[in-house]
């Protein structure tokens, strides 16, 4: 019980350092006083925001399907609780910077568009999460150039890292072979 | 009349099957061929309108805009979205030219056209 205790403060901690992290960008980019500059940001970060809400259903819908066994279930809920702070630093972040975050659509709707229910197996399950986080890792990489704030830019690298560890965890699962040739993210 | 020449060159190079392993993992994070997710759904995009895929939420930008999507516009809109519809949402961008022609191919064969 004790060390589920600390792990609860240590997934606290973890998502007011985040948070405070991207407060501190956030600032920077005020100070810039580019008014057109911010606005993208917000518009991207927000887009960030609808594919971690997205990536949370996800991994709940999977939690839920009864098709996850132990220890796979744990990793999916874990994985699931990055998102999260993911989610909770990005809506931190767009307040500050004077945007509205996007709400979040229903677990049943992100079921219907991902076809949840064509999900029969563990190994479907794990199919879909690491097609998703490869998606998620291309998607952050992808806006990079699109940031006016640099220190927003080097937020969503790391984004991108904690995406692409995901998809090696489940690629090991899955017992898929390592890509051949580097630089296989972004390309 | 040297642009458009390599524009067409440029297309008649493209590979979709390359698109299409393309579009999975670069585009899939967001986008399904036939399900709105975070972006629109993808099928029949080419010829169409921009913001004009039913039922999702695009930007004011994107849902007054004027673009058609065919070569030219997707080639522009996945280099740089914003310069091509200011006030966008993606901001996603492919730097590489021809990873943009095989994904444009792809979308042109899922679109039937």
């Amino acid at each position: 019980m004790t060390q589920m205790i600390d792990l609860r403060r240590r997934g606290v901690l973890l998502s007011a350092s985040a948070v405070a992290l991207m407060a501190g960008y956030e600032k920077m980019a005020f100070a810039q006083g580019n008014g057109a500059a911010s606005a993208n940001d917000v518009g991207i970060l927000n887009t960030a925001l609808a594919l971690e809400n997205e990536a949370i259903s996800a991994y709940q819908l999977g939690a839920q399907s009864g098709l996850l066994q132990k220890p796979v279930l744990e990793v999916a809920v874990l994985f699931q609780s990055h998102h999260k702070e993911h989610r909770d630093a990005l809506i931190a972040t767009i307040r500050k910077l004077g945007g509205t975050p996007v709400a979040a659509k229903s677990d049943a709707e992100v079921a219907k568009a991902l076809n949840a229910s064509a999900l029969k197996t563990q190994t479907d399950v794990l199919r879909l999460a690491q097609r998703l986080e490869k998606g998620a890792a291309n998607a952050y990489i992808g806006v990079i150039p699109s940031f006016g704030d640099r220190n927003l830019a080097q937020i969503s690298a790391r984004l991108a890292a904690d995406e692409v560890m995901h998809w090696t965890a489940l690629s090991g699962a899955l017992q898929d072979p390592l890509p051949a040739k580097a630089l296989s993210f972004g390309a | 009349m040297l642009a458009r020449a390599a524009a067409v060159d440029t297309a008649a190079a493209a590979d979709a099957q390359h698109g299409q392993e393309l579009y999975e993992s670069r585009c899939g994070g967001c986008h399904s061929l036939d399900a709105n997710r975070v972006g629109p759904a993808h099928r029949g995009v080419y010829g169409r309108k921009a913001g004009s895929a039913p039922n999702f939420a695009y930007s004011t930008a994107v849902k007054s805009s004027t673009v058609v999507w065919e070569e030219k516009t997707l080639d522009a809109w996945l280099t740089n979205p914003q310069a091509l519809i200011p006030g966008q949402r993606m901001n996603f961008r492919v730097a590489a030219a021809g990873d943009r022609a095989d994904i444009i191919a792809y979308l042109r064969q899922q679109s039937g056209k």
